[in-house]
Protein backbone atom coordinates (compact mmCIF):
# COMPACT_ATOMS: atom_id res chain seq x y z
CA UNK A 1 0.00 0.00 0.00
CA UNK A 2 3.00 2.22 1.00
CA UNK A 3 4.88 1.60 -1.91
CA UNK A 4 2.18 1.95 -4.45
CA UNK A 5 0.57 5.22 -3.39
CA UNK A 6 4.45 6.75 -3.30
CA UNK A 7 4.78 5.47 -6.82
CA UNK A 8 1.70 7.95 -7.81
CA UNK A 9 3.02 10.63 -6.35
CA UNK A 10 4.04 13.02 -9.09
CA UNK A 11 7.61 15.02 -9.03
CA UNK A 12 5.71 18.23 -8.48
CA UNK A 13 3.85 17.20 -5.67
CA UNK A 14 6.84 15.86 -3.96
CA UNK A 15 8.73 18.86 -4.36
CA UNK A 16 5.55 21.04 -2.99
CA UNK A 17 5.85 18.30 -0.20
CA UNK A 18 9.25 18.92 -0.01
CA UNK A 19 9.26 22.95 0.48
CA UNK A 20 6.51 22.87 3.09
CA UNK A 21 8.50 20.89 5.07
CA UNK A 22 11.10 23.18 5.10
CA UNK A 23 9.14 25.86 5.71
CA UNK A 24 7.41 24.16 9.04
CA UNK A 25 10.72 22.99 10.00
CA UNK A 26 12.27 26.74 9.87
CA UNK A 27 8.32 27.56 11.65
CA UNK A 28 8.94 25.87 14.10
CA UNK A 29 12.02 26.77 15.17
CA UNK A 30 11.40 30.55 14.82
CA UNK A 31 8.55 30.86 16.73
CA UNK A 32 10.56 29.80 19.75
CA UNK A 33 12.81 32.19 19.70
CA UNK A 34 10.04 34.94 18.71
CA UNK A 35 8.04 33.60 21.73
CA UNK A 36 10.70 33.57 24.19
CA UNK A 37 12.21 36.61 23.24
CA UNK A 38 8.16 38.07 23.87
CA UNK A 39 7.94 36.38 27.01
CA UNK A 40 11.01 37.68 28.87
CA UNK A 41 11.92 40.80 26.86
CA UNK A 42 9.43 43.32 28.44
CA UNK A 43 10.34 41.48 32.10
CA UNK A 44 14.24 42.01 31.44
CA UNK A 45 13.66 45.62 30.39
CA UNK A 46 12.08 46.81 33.13
CA UNK A 47 14.52 45.67 35.94
CA UNK A 48 17.42 46.94 33.40
CA UNK A 49 16.26 50.08 33.84
CA UNK A 50 15.54 50.17 37.56
CA UNK A 51 19.23 50.61 37.00
CA UNK A 52 19.53 52.92 34.79
CA UNK A 53 21.21 56.17 35.62
CA UNK A 54 19.02 58.63 33.74
CA UNK A 55 15.34 58.73 33.99
CA UNK A 56 14.52 57.67 31.07
CA UNK A 57 13.96 54.68 29.66
CA UNK A 58 14.78 55.24 25.74
CA UNK A 59 18.08 54.12 26.15
CA UNK A 60 20.61 52.75 28.88
CA UNK A 61 23.21 55.41 29.65
CA UNK A 62 24.66 53.79 33.02
CA UNK A 63 24.13 51.61 35.80
CA UNK A 64 23.42 53.44 39.50
CA UNK A 65 21.11 51.91 42.74
CA UNK A 66 19.98 55.69 43.59
CA UNK A 67 16.23 54.76 42.69
CA UNK A 68 16.90 51.56 45.27
CA UNK A 69 17.99 53.94 47.63
CA UNK A 70 15.36 56.34 46.82
CA UNK A 71 12.72 54.23 47.81
CA UNK A 72 14.47 53.36 51.16
CA UNK A 73 14.78 56.68 51.96
CA UNK A 74 11.30 58.01 51.36
CA UNK A 75 11.83 60.15 48.09
CA UNK A 76 10.29 59.27 44.76
CA UNK A 77 10.50 61.19 41.69
CA UNK A 78 9.88 64.87 41.69
CA UNK A 79 6.03 65.44 41.67
CA UNK A 80 4.86 63.00 44.11
CA UNK A 81 6.00 62.12 47.70
CA UNK A 82 6.67 58.46 48.23
CA UNK A 83 6.21 57.02 51.91
CA UNK A 84 8.33 54.03 52.59
CA UNK A 85 6.24 53.02 55.64
CA UNK A 86 2.71 53.49 53.67
CA UNK A 87 4.68 50.25 51.34
CA UNK A 88 5.55 48.42 54.32
CA UNK A 89 2.37 48.37 55.91
CA UNK A 90 0.56 47.41 52.78
CA UNK A 91 2.68 44.20 52.55
CA UNK A 92 2.11 43.67 55.99
CA UNK A 93 -1.86 44.43 55.33
CA UNK A 94 -1.20 41.44 52.29
CA UNK A 95 0.16 39.46 54.45
CA UNK A 96 -2.52 39.43 57.01
CA UNK A 97 -5.23 39.03 54.43
CA UNK A 98 -3.46 36.64 53.16
CA UNK A 99 -3.16 34.27 55.81
CA UNK A 100 -6.67 34.81 57.52
CA UNK A 101 -8.17 33.82 53.94
CA UNK A 102 -6.24 31.02 53.25
CA UNK A 103 -6.71 29.56 56.29
CA UNK A 104 -10.29 29.44 56.57
CA UNK A 105 -10.55 28.97 52.74
CA UNK A 106 -8.39 25.80 53.04
CA UNK A 107 -10.57 24.50 56.04
CA UNK A 108 -14.28 24.90 53.93
CA UNK A 109 -12.13 23.96 50.47
CA UNK A 110 -11.48 20.66 52.09
CA UNK A 111 -14.47 20.14 53.55
CA UNK A 112 -16.57 20.44 50.96
CA UNK A 113 -13.35 18.01 48.96
CA UNK A 114 -14.20 15.31 51.13
CA UNK A 115 -18.01 15.98 50.96
CA UNK A 116 -17.81 15.24 47.48
CA UNK A 117 -15.09 12.51 47.14
CA UNK A 118 -17.15 10.20 49.80
CA UNK A 119 -20.28 11.77 50.94
CA UNK A 120 -23.08 10.06 48.94
CA UNK A 121 -26.30 13.01 48.68
CA UNK A 122 -28.65 14.43 45.86
CA UNK A 123 -27.51 17.68 44.19
CA UNK A 124 -23.62 17.08 43.89
CA UNK A 125 -24.11 18.24 40.18
CA UNK A 126 -25.30 21.33 41.24
CA UNK A 127 -22.35 21.79 43.77
CA UNK A 128 -19.77 20.84 41.08
CA UNK A 129 -21.21 23.60 39.14
CA UNK A 130 -21.55 26.08 42.52
CA UNK A 131 -17.45 25.21 42.94
CA UNK A 132 -16.67 26.01 39.70
CA UNK A 133 -18.25 28.93 38.50
CA UNK A 134 -15.62 31.34 40.69
CA UNK A 135 -12.90 29.94 38.91
CA UNK A 136 -14.23 31.23 35.46
CA UNK A 137 -16.58 34.34 35.50
CA UNK A 138 -14.40 37.28 35.60
CA UNK A 139 -12.88 38.58 37.93
CA UNK A 140 -14.39 42.21 37.65
CA UNK A 141 -17.70 40.41 37.76
CA UNK A 142 -16.93 38.79 41.00
CA UNK A 143 -15.49 42.21 42.19
CA UNK A 144 -18.23 44.42 41.56
CA UNK A 145 -20.89 41.75 42.79
CA UNK A 146 -19.23 41.90 46.16
CA UNK A 147 -18.53 45.56 46.53
CA UNK A 148 -22.75 45.88 45.63
CA UNK A 149 -23.88 42.52 48.23
CA UNK A 150 -21.70 44.11 51.44
CA UNK A 151 -23.15 47.98 50.51
CA UNK A 152 -26.73 46.91 50.56
CA UNK A 153 -25.71 44.48 53.63
CA UNK A 154 -24.30 47.11 55.30
CA UNK A 155 -26.92 49.88 54.32
CA UNK A 156 -29.42 47.11 55.38
CA UNK A 157 -27.98 46.55 58.89
CA UNK A 158 -27.41 50.51 59.79
CA UNK A 159 -31.35 50.78 58.99
CA UNK A 160 -32.18 48.00 61.77
CA UNK A 161 -29.12 48.52 64.43
CA UNK A 162 -28.37 51.93 63.63
CA UNK A 163 -24.44 50.68 63.57
CA UNK A 164 -22.42 51.48 60.59
CA UNK A 165 -19.76 48.85 59.33
CA UNK A 166 -17.20 49.85 56.71
CA UNK A 167 -14.97 47.70 54.16
CA UNK A 168 -12.29 46.88 55.46
CA UNK A 169 -9.81 43.37 56.22
CA UNK A 170 -13.05 41.95 57.33
CA UNK A 171 -14.58 42.21 53.47
CA UNK A 172 -11.20 41.45 51.59
CA UNK A 173 -11.03 38.35 53.76
CA UNK A 174 -14.52 37.27 52.92
CA UNK A 175 -13.89 38.26 49.02
CA UNK A 176 -10.84 36.28 49.16
CA UNK A 177 -11.97 32.99 51.02
CA UNK A 178 -14.54 32.95 48.44
CA UNK A 179 -12.58 32.76 45.38
CA UNK A 180 -9.90 30.76 47.06
CA UNK A 181 -12.64 27.91 48.00
CA UNK A 182 -12.72 26.37 45.10
CA UNK A 183 -8.71 26.04 44.07
CA UNK A 184 -8.27 24.64 47.44
CA UNK A 185 -11.17 21.70 46.76
CA UNK A 186 -9.86 21.43 43.54
CA UNK A 187 -6.37 20.49 44.55
CA UNK A 188 -7.43 18.43 47.54
CA UNK A 189 -10.24 16.29 45.48
CA UNK A 190 -7.38 15.94 42.80
CA UNK A 191 -5.44 14.78 46.10
CA UNK A 192 -8.52 12.35 47.36
CA UNK A 193 -9.00 10.60 43.63
CA UNK A 194 -5.98 9.54 43.61
CA UNK A 195 -5.99 7.32 47.34
CA UNK A 196 -7.33 3.81 47.88
CA UNK A 197 -10.98 4.15 49.79
CA UNK A 198 -10.10 0.66 51.20
CA UNK A 199 -7.68 2.37 53.64
CA UNK A 200 -10.74 3.94 55.10
CA UNK A 201 -12.87 1.09 55.22
CA UNK A 202 -10.02 -0.99 56.68
CA UNK A 203 -9.57 1.01 59.37
CA UNK A 204 -13.32 1.08 60.00
CA UNK A 205 -12.83 -2.77 59.98
CA UNK A 206 -9.98 -2.65 62.84
CA UNK A 207 -12.44 -0.58 64.85
CA UNK A 208 -11.82 3.11 64.41
CA UNK A 209 -14.81 5.15 64.26
CA UNK A 210 -15.36 7.73 61.61
CA UNK A 211 -13.35 10.37 63.56
CA UNK A 212 -9.76 8.32 64.22
CA UNK A 213 -10.22 6.91 60.51
CA UNK A 214 -10.34 10.84 59.34
CA UNK A 215 -7.16 12.11 61.79
CA UNK A 216 -4.88 8.56 62.01
CA UNK A 217 -5.70 7.58 57.86
CA UNK A 218 -7.44 9.90 55.72
CA UNK A 219 -5.63 13.26 56.74
CA UNK A 220 -2.20 12.09 56.92
CA UNK A 221 -2.64 10.77 53.49
CA UNK A 222 -4.38 14.14 51.57
CA UNK A 223 -2.16 16.50 53.56
CA UNK A 224 -0.25 16.91 50.65
CA UNK A 225 -3.15 17.56 48.74
CA UNK A 226 -4.10 20.19 51.45
CA UNK A 227 -0.55 21.97 51.75
CA UNK A 228 -0.59 22.31 47.95
CA UNK A 229 -3.87 23.98 48.52
CA UNK A 230 -3.19 26.43 50.97
CA UNK A 231 -0.35 27.55 49.05
CA UNK A 232 -2.29 28.10 45.80
CA UNK A 233 -4.90 30.11 48.17
CA UNK A 234 -1.96 31.85 49.80
CA UNK A 235 -0.40 33.03 46.26
CA UNK A 236 -3.86 33.97 44.74
CA UNK A 237 -4.19 36.73 47.62
CA UNK A 238 -1.39 37.94 47.85
CA UNK A 239 -1.52 38.32 43.86
CA UNK A 240 -5.35 39.50 43.69
CA UNK A 241 -5.58 43.44 42.56
CA UNK A 242 -9.26 43.65 41.05
CA UNK A 243 -11.11 41.72 43.97
CA UNK A 244 -9.19 43.75 46.44
CA UNK A 245 -9.55 46.89 44.50
CA UNK A 246 -13.59 47.18 45.24
CA UNK A 247 -13.52 45.51 48.54
CA UNK A 248 -10.80 47.27 50.80
CA UNK A 249 -11.71 50.01 52.96
CA UNK A 250 -9.49 53.24 54.01
CA UNK A 251 -6.19 52.07 55.15
CA UNK A 252 -6.41 48.72 54.36
CA UNK A 253 -4.69 48.82 50.66
CA UNK A 254 -2.36 45.35 50.17
CA UNK A 255 0.26 45.36 48.39
CA UNK A 256 -1.35 44.93 44.97
CA UNK A 257 -3.85 48.05 45.49
CA UNK A 258 -0.47 50.31 46.47
CA UNK A 259 1.13 49.32 43.51
CA UNK A 260 -1.57 49.94 41.49
CA UNK A 261 -1.54 53.81 42.71
CA UNK A 262 2.02 54.24 41.57
CA UNK A 263 1.71 52.31 38.18
CA UNK A 264 -1.29 54.81 37.02
CA UNK A 265 1.36 57.75 37.42
CA UNK A 266 3.50 58.32 34.82
CA UNK A 267 7.00 55.45 34.55
CA UNK A 268 9.34 56.08 36.91
CA UNK A 269 12.89 54.41 37.59
CA UNK A 270 11.46 53.90 41.60
CA UNK A 271 8.28 52.24 40.29
CA UNK A 272 10.79 50.16 38.34
CA UNK A 273 12.75 49.05 41.58
CA UNK A 274 9.71 48.14 43.26
CA UNK A 275 8.69 45.96 40.48
CA UNK A 276 11.97 44.47 40.27
CA UNK A 277 11.72 43.72 43.95
CA UNK A 278 8.57 42.49 43.78
CA UNK A 279 9.49 40.20 41.14
CA UNK A 280 12.22 39.09 42.99
CA UNK A 281 10.22 38.87 45.91
CA UNK A 282 7.14 36.32 44.37
CA UNK A 283 9.57 34.35 42.11
CA UNK A 284 11.17 33.73 45.55
CA UNK A 285 7.94 32.87 47.43
CA UNK A 286 6.70 30.61 44.98
CA UNK A 287 9.84 28.51 44.44
CA UNK A 288 10.33 28.20 48.47
CA UNK A 289 6.67 27.18 48.27
CA UNK A 290 7.13 24.52 44.98
CA UNK A 291 10.02 23.36 46.53
CA UNK A 292 7.89 22.61 49.83
CA UNK A 293 5.51 21.14 47.96
CA UNK A 294 7.43 18.80 46.24
CA UNK A 295 9.57 17.87 49.07
CA UNK A 296 5.92 16.89 51.12
CA UNK A 297 4.72 15.20 48.69
CA UNK A 298 7.87 12.83 48.28
CA UNK A 299 7.36 12.12 51.69
CA UNK A 300 4.00 10.03 51.90
CA UNK B 1 -19.54 -1.82 53.87
CA UNK B 2 -20.36 -1.12 57.33
CA UNK B 3 -23.81 0.42 58.72
CA UNK B 4 -21.24 3.33 60.31
CA UNK B 5 -19.34 4.06 57.19
CA UNK B 6 -22.83 4.49 55.50
CA UNK B 7 -23.82 6.86 57.79
CA UNK B 8 -20.37 8.53 57.50
CA UNK B 9 -21.42 8.81 53.98
CA UNK B 10 -24.24 10.65 54.78
CA UNK B 11 -22.69 12.92 56.73
CA UNK B 12 -21.39 14.22 54.02
CA UNK B 13 -24.30 16.82 53.73
CA UNK B 14 -23.10 18.17 56.87
CA UNK B 15 -19.69 18.12 55.94
CA UNK B 16 -20.79 20.34 52.80
CA UNK B 17 -22.87 22.35 54.35
CA UNK B 18 -20.69 25.34 55.73
CA UNK B 19 -18.97 25.27 52.37
CA UNK B 20 -22.22 25.75 50.53
CA UNK B 21 -23.63 28.02 52.58
CA UNK B 22 -20.58 30.42 52.65
CA UNK B 23 -20.54 29.90 48.53
CA UNK B 24 -24.13 30.69 48.61
CA UNK B 25 -24.27 34.03 50.66
CA UNK B 26 -20.66 35.48 49.27
CA UNK B 27 -20.92 33.98 45.68
CA UNK B 28 -24.58 33.67 44.58
CA UNK B 29 -26.17 36.23 46.32
CA UNK B 30 -24.21 39.17 45.48
CA UNK B 31 -24.63 37.54 41.94
CA UNK B 32 -28.62 37.80 42.34
CA UNK B 33 -27.95 41.62 43.82
CA UNK B 34 -26.24 42.61 40.58
CA UNK B 35 -28.87 40.81 38.57
CA UNK B 36 -31.79 42.87 40.43
CA UNK B 37 -29.75 46.10 40.42
CA UNK B 38 -29.32 45.62 36.77
CA UNK B 39 -32.89 45.95 36.54
CA UNK B 40 -33.37 49.11 38.90
CA UNK B 41 -33.08 52.89 38.06
CA UNK B 42 -30.56 55.17 38.93
CA UNK B 43 -30.58 57.38 42.15
CA UNK B 44 -28.58 60.25 43.25
CA UNK B 45 -25.15 58.74 43.89
CA UNK B 46 -25.37 56.39 41.53
CA UNK B 47 -27.36 53.54 43.89
CA UNK B 48 -29.89 51.98 42.85
CA UNK B 49 -34.02 52.66 43.43
CA UNK B 50 -37.18 51.96 42.42
CA UNK B 51 -38.89 51.47 40.00
CA UNK B 52 -38.02 48.65 37.66
CA UNK B 53 -36.64 49.66 34.38
CA UNK B 54 -35.13 47.87 31.26
CA UNK B 55 -32.83 51.63 30.27
CA UNK B 56 -29.25 50.18 31.40
CA UNK B 57 -29.96 47.09 29.15
CA UNK B 58 -30.85 49.19 26.45
CA UNK B 59 -27.69 51.52 27.18
CA UNK B 60 -25.77 48.43 26.85
CA UNK B 61 -27.53 47.42 23.40
CA UNK B 62 -27.40 50.67 22.35
CA UNK B 63 -24.18 53.65 23.11
CA UNK B 64 -22.19 51.18 24.43
CA UNK B 65 -22.60 48.74 22.34
CA UNK B 66 -19.49 49.73 20.41
CA UNK B 67 -17.45 48.94 23.78
CA UNK B 68 -19.20 45.44 24.22
CA UNK B 69 -18.02 44.96 20.14
CA UNK B 70 -14.57 45.72 20.69
CA UNK B 71 -13.97 43.67 24.08
CA UNK B 72 -15.67 40.60 22.40
CA UNK B 73 -13.32 41.76 19.32
CA UNK B 74 -10.30 42.09 20.82
CA UNK B 75 -10.55 39.10 22.91
CA UNK B 76 -11.43 36.69 19.95
CA UNK B 77 -8.19 38.61 18.43
CA UNK B 78 -6.26 37.82 21.44
CA UNK B 79 -7.00 34.34 21.68
CA UNK B 80 -6.21 33.60 17.89
CA UNK B 81 -3.14 34.78 18.24
CA UNK B 82 -2.03 33.09 21.49
CA UNK B 83 -2.83 30.20 19.47
CA UNK B 84 -1.00 31.07 16.80
CA UNK B 85 1.94 31.84 18.29
CA UNK B 86 1.24 28.84 21.61
CA UNK B 87 0.46 25.89 19.26
CA UNK B 88 3.76 25.71 17.91
CA UNK B 89 5.73 26.79 21.01
CA UNK B 90 4.04 23.83 22.93
CA UNK B 91 4.95 21.75 19.89
CA UNK B 92 8.62 22.69 20.37
CA UNK B 93 8.59 22.19 24.23
CA UNK B 94 6.76 18.48 24.06
CA UNK B 95 8.87 17.29 20.96
CA UNK B 96 12.50 17.97 22.97
CA UNK B 97 13.90 14.25 23.05
CA UNK B 98 15.65 14.91 26.56
CA UNK B 99 12.94 15.28 29.54
CA UNK B 100 15.12 17.44 31.15
CA UNK B 101 15.38 20.25 28.15
CA UNK B 102 11.54 20.01 27.85
CA UNK B 103 11.33 20.69 31.32
CA UNK B 104 12.97 23.84 31.54
CA UNK B 105 11.73 24.96 27.92
CA UNK B 106 8.13 24.87 30.05
CA UNK B 107 9.47 26.24 33.07
CA UNK B 108 10.71 29.38 30.74
CA UNK B 109 7.24 29.93 29.66
CA UNK B 110 6.04 29.93 33.46
CA UNK B 111 8.26 31.56 35.45
CA UNK B 112 7.44 35.12 34.09
CA UNK B 113 3.64 34.64 34.98
CA UNK B 114 5.15 34.37 38.82
CA UNK B 115 5.69 37.92 38.52
CA UNK B 116 2.51 40.01 39.33
CA UNK B 117 -0.11 40.83 36.53
CA UNK B 118 -0.05 44.38 37.28
CA UNK B 119 3.41 44.51 37.06
CA UNK B 120 3.76 42.57 33.76
CA UNK B 121 1.43 44.81 32.20
CA UNK B 122 3.19 48.05 33.29
CA UNK B 123 6.45 46.68 31.95
CA UNK B 124 4.83 47.13 28.31
CA UNK B 125 4.11 50.87 29.37
CA UNK B 126 7.82 51.06 29.86
CA UNK B 127 8.29 49.61 25.75
CA UNK B 128 5.62 51.26 23.99
CA UNK B 129 5.29 54.77 25.77
CA UNK B 130 6.28 57.54 23.64
CA UNK B 131 9.68 58.08 25.26
CA UNK B 132 9.91 54.26 25.69
CA UNK B 133 12.10 51.50 24.46
CA UNK B 134 10.98 50.77 21.42
CA UNK B 135 10.30 54.49 20.40
CA UNK B 136 13.63 55.28 21.70
CA UNK B 137 15.82 52.42 19.46
CA UNK B 138 13.76 53.09 16.09
CA UNK B 139 14.50 56.88 16.81
CA UNK B 140 17.71 56.17 17.55
CA UNK B 141 18.50 53.79 14.56
CA UNK B 142 16.61 56.48 11.97
CA UNK B 143 13.81 54.06 11.30
CA UNK B 144 11.63 56.44 12.17
CA UNK B 145 11.91 60.85 12.55
CA UNK B 146 9.12 61.05 14.97
CA UNK B 147 8.05 59.04 18.00
CA UNK B 148 5.21 56.32 16.84
CA UNK B 149 1.84 56.26 19.02
CA UNK B 150 1.98 52.75 20.72
CA UNK B 151 0.80 53.13 23.99
CA UNK B 152 -3.59 54.20 24.24
CA UNK B 153 -4.35 52.05 21.45
CA UNK B 154 -6.37 48.73 21.16
CA UNK B 155 -2.51 47.29 19.70
CA UNK B 156 -1.32 47.88 23.28
CA UNK B 157 -4.23 46.12 25.22
CA UNK B 158 -3.95 43.23 22.10
CA UNK B 159 -0.26 43.22 23.09
CA UNK B 160 -1.11 43.07 27.02
CA UNK B 161 -3.34 40.20 26.68
CA UNK B 162 -1.71 38.06 24.94
CA UNK B 163 0.80 38.78 27.01
CA UNK B 164 -0.55 38.42 29.98
CA UNK B 165 -2.54 35.00 28.77
CA UNK B 166 -0.49 33.11 26.75
CA UNK B 167 0.66 30.51 29.19
CA UNK B 168 -3.20 29.67 29.37
CA UNK B 169 -3.21 28.73 25.86
CA UNK B 170 0.58 26.84 26.03
CA UNK B 171 -0.15 24.92 28.39
CA UNK B 172 -3.13 23.33 27.96
CA UNK B 173 -2.05 22.48 24.31
CA UNK B 174 1.38 21.36 25.65
CA UNK B 175 -0.41 18.54 27.60
CA UNK B 176 -2.54 17.49 24.65
CA UNK B 177 0.80 17.11 22.57
CA UNK B 178 2.59 15.48 25.33
CA UNK B 179 -0.06 12.47 24.82
CA UNK B 180 0.51 12.30 20.85
CA UNK B 181 1.70 8.93 19.61
CA UNK B 182 4.08 10.36 16.66
CA UNK B 183 3.60 7.08 15.39
CA UNK B 184 0.40 8.22 13.92
CA UNK B 185 2.49 10.82 11.60
CA UNK B 186 4.66 7.49 10.63
CA UNK B 187 1.77 5.78 9.81
CA UNK B 188 -0.26 8.91 7.83
CA UNK B 189 3.30 8.93 5.78
CA UNK B 190 3.45 5.43 4.77
CA UNK B 191 -0.30 5.47 4.19
CA UNK B 192 0.55 8.02 1.50
CA UNK B 193 -0.51 11.41 3.08
CA UNK B 194 1.62 14.72 2.71
CA UNK B 195 3.06 16.92 5.77
CA UNK B 196 -0.12 19.32 5.69
CA UNK B 197 -2.97 16.72 5.29
CA UNK B 198 -1.38 14.88 7.94
CA UNK B 199 -1.48 17.92 10.25
CA UNK B 200 -5.09 18.78 9.43
CA UNK B 201 -6.26 15.26 9.37
CA UNK B 202 -4.10 13.54 12.29
CA UNK B 203 -2.05 15.79 14.15
CA UNK B 204 -4.58 18.22 15.16
CA UNK B 205 -7.62 16.69 15.70
CA UNK B 206 -5.84 14.12 17.90
CA UNK B 207 -4.41 17.70 20.00
CA UNK B 208 -8.12 19.47 19.90
CA UNK B 209 -9.42 19.16 23.04
CA UNK B 210 -5.94 21.02 24.62
CA UNK B 211 -6.62 23.73 21.64
CA UNK B 212 -10.52 23.83 22.49
CA UNK B 213 -9.61 24.13 26.33
CA UNK B 214 -6.50 26.50 25.59
CA UNK B 215 -8.95 29.11 23.79
CA UNK B 216 -11.69 28.85 26.75
CA UNK B 217 -9.14 29.65 28.95
CA UNK B 218 -7.61 32.67 26.78
CA UNK B 219 -11.16 34.26 25.71
CA UNK B 220 -13.06 34.34 28.92
CA UNK B 221 -10.44 36.51 30.95
CA UNK B 222 -9.80 38.52 28.41
CA UNK B 223 -13.43 40.15 27.85
CA UNK B 224 -13.57 40.81 31.32
CA UNK B 225 -10.06 42.11 31.30
CA UNK B 226 -10.04 45.21 33.43
CA UNK B 227 -6.32 45.74 34.39
CA UNK B 228 -4.69 45.87 30.59
CA UNK B 229 -7.04 48.27 28.95
CA UNK B 230 -6.96 50.15 31.97
CA UNK B 231 -2.78 50.55 31.98
CA UNK B 232 -2.64 49.84 28.46
CA UNK B 233 -5.19 51.59 26.71
CA UNK B 234 -6.15 54.96 27.52
CA UNK B 235 -9.57 55.95 25.89
CA UNK B 236 -9.29 54.22 22.40
CA UNK B 237 -8.39 50.47 24.21
CA UNK B 238 -11.20 51.10 26.63
CA UNK B 239 -13.25 47.87 26.99
CA UNK B 240 -16.20 46.99 28.94
CA UNK B 241 -14.10 46.00 32.03
CA UNK B 242 -13.08 49.61 32.91
CA UNK B 243 -16.97 50.69 31.71
CA UNK B 244 -18.00 48.62 34.46
CA UNK B 245 -15.18 49.84 36.88
CA UNK B 246 -16.53 53.62 35.72
CA UNK B 247 -19.81 53.08 36.97
CA UNK B 248 -18.78 52.53 40.43
CA UNK B 249 -16.53 55.52 40.85
CA UNK B 250 -17.54 58.85 42.11
CA UNK B 251 -20.58 60.13 39.46
CA UNK B 252 -21.04 56.46 38.52
CA UNK B 253 -24.16 54.55 37.83
CA UNK B 254 -24.34 51.14 39.77
CA UNK B 255 -27.31 49.75 38.05
CA UNK B 256 -26.01 50.33 34.65
CA UNK B 257 -22.25 49.02 35.99
CA UNK B 258 -24.62 45.92 36.95
CA UNK B 259 -26.36 45.13 33.82
CA UNK B 260 -23.14 45.74 32.11
CA UNK B 261 -21.90 42.60 34.25
CA UNK B 262 -24.81 40.41 33.33
CA UNK B 263 -24.23 40.97 29.62
CA UNK B 264 -20.64 40.63 29.83
CA UNK B 265 -21.30 36.89 32.34
CA UNK B 266 -23.85 36.05 29.59
CA UNK B 267 -20.81 36.44 26.72
CA UNK B 268 -18.79 34.30 29.48
CA UNK B 269 -21.71 31.81 29.62
CA UNK B 270 -22.17 31.40 26.06
CA UNK B 271 -18.69 30.79 25.08
CA UNK B 272 -17.73 28.22 27.86
CA UNK B 273 -20.92 26.26 26.42
CA UNK B 274 -19.56 26.46 23.06
CA UNK B 275 -16.60 25.27 24.41
CA UNK B 276 -18.20 22.24 26.33
CA UNK B 277 -20.30 21.41 23.50
CA UNK B 278 -17.41 21.61 21.22
CA UNK B 279 -15.51 19.22 23.77
CA UNK B 280 -18.58 17.34 24.08
CA UNK B 281 -18.64 16.55 19.81
CA UNK B 282 -15.18 16.02 19.90
CA UNK B 283 -14.65 13.30 22.32
CA UNK B 284 -17.07 11.57 21.07
CA UNK B 285 -16.03 11.82 17.76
Amino acid sequence: MSVSSHLLINEGAMGRNRAVRRLGQLGLWLNPVFAYFFLWAPILILVLFSFNESRSVASFTGFTLKWYNNILNNVMGAERAFSTEIMLNAFRNSLFVGTIATIIATVLGTMIALAMARGKFPGKKLIDGLLFLPVVIPEITQAISLAIFFKVAFDWIATISGERIFPGFHTIIMAHVTFNISFVAIVVRARLADMDPQLEEAANDLGANPWQTFWRVTFPLILPGVISGALLAFTLSLDDFVITFFTSGVGTSTLPVFVYGLLKLTVTPEVNAISTIMMVLSTLLIGISLVLQGRSASRV
Amino acid sequence: MSQRLKRLRQDGVFLAAPTILWLVIFFVLPLAVVLVFSFMSRGRGGVAIMPFTLDHYQRTFGVFFIILQRSIGLAALTTVVCLIVGYPLAFFISTRRRRIVQQIALFLVILPFWTNFLIRTYAWRILLGEEGTINGVLLSLGLISEALPLLNTQLAVLIGLVYGFLPFMVLPIYASVERFNFRYVDAAHDLGANDVRTFTRVVLPLTLPGVLAGCALVFIPSVGAFVTPDLLGGTKGLMIGNLINKQFGGSGNMPLGSALSIVMMAVVMISLLVYVFADRREARA
